[in-house]
């Protein structure tokens, strides 16, 4: 049991990641701080392809004297195209959120969503 | 040489061009090598599909790395297809883009338009050309960035919050899609489709694949804007510029329903379907998404809101399709992929062209206005028929094979649904037709004249379309067949 617990701690920091970014996207009337929960949502999913790669007592995947295990790199690197996903994600999310704040002067979903309904 | 590198040059050819596009000077001169390059891609296209159109298919390797260690692109008949459509689609929107765009968006910013067109064409092609299931996730994420952007571009500030929206629960799709890839590598250390699928076949009962499989259908769902996850798309093609509203409805929503046939008959296999039930799945979210759907398109009073919960209730039936898993299912699915993309463009072509001459598409602003521009009204009444499913038109065609495919079953209550349906875009349909030519003009309106040839025959060509594949089907059904087949999805049995 206690195994399972310490032995996974970095699937169990996903997983509390993953929840806790999704909440807060879906809880969140604030939209840059739905950005950052979708943020932190999709780190979690970096964090587990990096988890899926470690072979156990593996070394970096660098061919070297002495060592015959190596980690996986492929899900390393699948990970940083994700990355770059991510980033430009984050960057248009925000870019949008700037243009929002001008034409609506807010950034609360319930505030703009009763300008929309006002006209 | 070029027949060689076919499938990837369909990729390439617009990538190059984008970031080419938003470098010229802005004017015309965007739009003409964006006319060029998308006639170009529609034409390697067409000779794709006549290449494995006999149920062969190509095998290409990115960079001379074999396949499974390097990306491949597996083309075969369904592949060919969905390019073919995303490809004609975006050849045909351009001569219609030229001039809602001069209207419709700022002329310093035509540049960096029709580069991200062509970034979301890429984005789609390379979905539809691509056998590896990490590269189907980058290209999915090209096209789906592109698109906010270019939803962003409408012209009312509402187009923000749309694209705001689609942008978060795109996203939230798009990570589960990733979350459920790297728990089926997790298990088989294998991106490649077909290494995926000989792989998964003896660990299909273990639980992280089934995990993963939920992951990746939901994901897929969200995209897809399968019922209830489709609050994003409603307000995304009302707001959106009239050429994206035509592009994205014709095409982006039926590459995600390729997405899900590819990973669900190809990745993983109909009897894995069956195992895990989700056949059942698909059929009561298809059937509730069929009905309440349209009933939501009834009580708009918006054109492009009408069509855009109508394009909602149609994506459910291809669902409803997948859902029979049968041969007959997954026809209909696929030649109502190819169909849908006909009538939905032609109608968003027509409420394009009203938006052009009124600026809007709220009815009591429209009202008779049907009289005005009858050949822009007759468009909306052909491919209105079409999407009800007369005899005599592309609708009926995949209609006919939905209620096969039901009635081979016997599964009545669904084949209920389905005319259920049928009579529901009757009504939401004739709502339409009463309101631009029935009504009587709201007084105040300046009388406007038909809409430009430019914009007249790019929807005369769909709406002709919709007409030709309705009694020709030799093309749809007949590569829908060698799809189905390729896909390995079997007849039904009782």
């Amino acid at each position: 049991m206690i195994d399972i617990i310490i032995g996974h701690y970095n699937y169990w920091i996903v997983i509390l990641l993953m929840m806790a970014g999704f909440y807060t996207v879906i809880n969140r009337g604030n939209l840059i701080k739905k950005i950052a929960g979708l943020n932190i949502f999709q780190t979690s999913v970096f964090l587990l392809y990096i988890s899926i790669g470690y072979v156990n007592e593996g070394t970096t995947p660098i061919i070297a004297e002495g060592f015959t295990r190596y980690a996986n790199p492929l899900p390393h690197v699948l990970i940083l195209t994700a990355i770059v996903v991510g980033v430009s994600t984050t960057a248009l999310g925000l870019a949008l959120v700037v243009r929002i704040k001008r034409a609506y002067g807010t950034i609360e979903e319930d505030e703009i969503h009763d300008k929309d309904m006002s006209l | 040489m070029i027949e060689q590198n076919l499938c990837l040059l369909l990729v390439v050819i617009p990538l190059i061009a984008a970031p080419v596009t938003a470098m010229l000077p802005a004017g015309r001169s965007p739009w003409l090598f964006t006319l060029v390059i998308t006639w170009l891609c529609f034409a390697l296209s067409i000779w794709q599909l006549t290449i494995v159109l006999d149920g062969s298919t190509i095998s290409y390797e990115l960079g001379g790395w074999a396949p499974p260690w390097g990306i491949e692109y597996h083309i075969d008949a369904l592949n060919a297809f969905v390019a073919l459509i995303v490809s004609g689609i975006a050849a045909i929107t351009l001569p219609y883009a030229l001039r809602t765009v001069e209207k419709e968006i700022q002329l310093q910013e035509t540049s960096l338009f029709y580069a991200l067109f062509l970034l979301c064409l890429v984005g789609l092609l390379g979905i539809a050309q691509t056998g590896d299931v990490f590269n189907l996730f980058v290209f999915l994420e090209i096209s789906s960035l592109s698109s906010y952007v270019l939803i962003a571009m409408g012209k009312q500030r509402r187009a923000l919050t749309a694209a705001y929206q689609y942008l978060i629960m795109g996203s939230i799709g798009a990570t589960f899609l990733l979350i459920g890839i790297g728990l089926i590598y997790a298990e088989t250390g294998t991106l490649n489709m077909q290494d995926l699928h000989q792989r998964l076949q003896p660990i299909l009962d273990h639980r992280t694949v089934h995990t993963g499989f939920v992951f990746m259908v939901v994901g897929i769902a969200l995209k897809l804007a399968l019922f209830p996850l489709h609050l994003w798309l409603p307000n995304a093609y009302k707001y959106s510029p009239s050429a994206i509203s035509v592009f994205l409805s014709a095409t982006a929503t039926k590459v995600a329903v390729y997405i899900m046939l590819r990973m669900v008959f190809t990745v993983f296999s109909t009897s894995f379907l069956k195992i895990t039930h989700t056949e059942f799945i698909f059929l009561i979210l298809g059937a509730f998404g069929v009905i309440v759907a349209s009933m939501a398109a009834i009580v708009q009073h918006d054109l492009k809101r009408i069509l855009a919960y109508s394009s909602i209730a149609q994506i459910s039936y291809m669902v409803l399709g997948m859902g029979f898993a049968s041969t007959l299912g997954i026809t209909a699915t696929v030649v109502h992929v190819f169909n849908h993309a006909l009538m939905k463009g032609a109608l968003f072509m027509a409420a394009g062209a009203i938006v052009y001459r009124v600026g809007s598409s709220r009815f009591e602003n429209i009202y008779g206005i049907g009289r005005q521009m009858p050949w822009t009204f007759a468009a909306i009444f052909v491919s209105g028929l079409s999407l009800i499913g007369i005899p005599g038109t592309a609708g009926f065609i995949s209609k006919w094979y939905f209620m096969l495919a039901a009635l081979e079953q016997q599964a009545w209550l669904i084949a209920f649904v389905i005319l259920l349906g049928s009579l529901l875009s009757v009504v939401y349909m004739w709502k339409i037709f009463e309101a631009l030519f029935f009504h009587r003009l709201a007084c105040t309106a300046p009388p406007v004249t038909e809409a430009p040839l430019s914009m007249m025959l790019p929807m005369w060509t769909l709406v002709l379309a919709n007409i030709y594949f309705g009694i020709n089907t030799e093309l749809t059904v007949g590569v829908a067949e060698t799809a189905v087949r390729l896909l390995g999805v079997t007849a039904y049995h009782e």
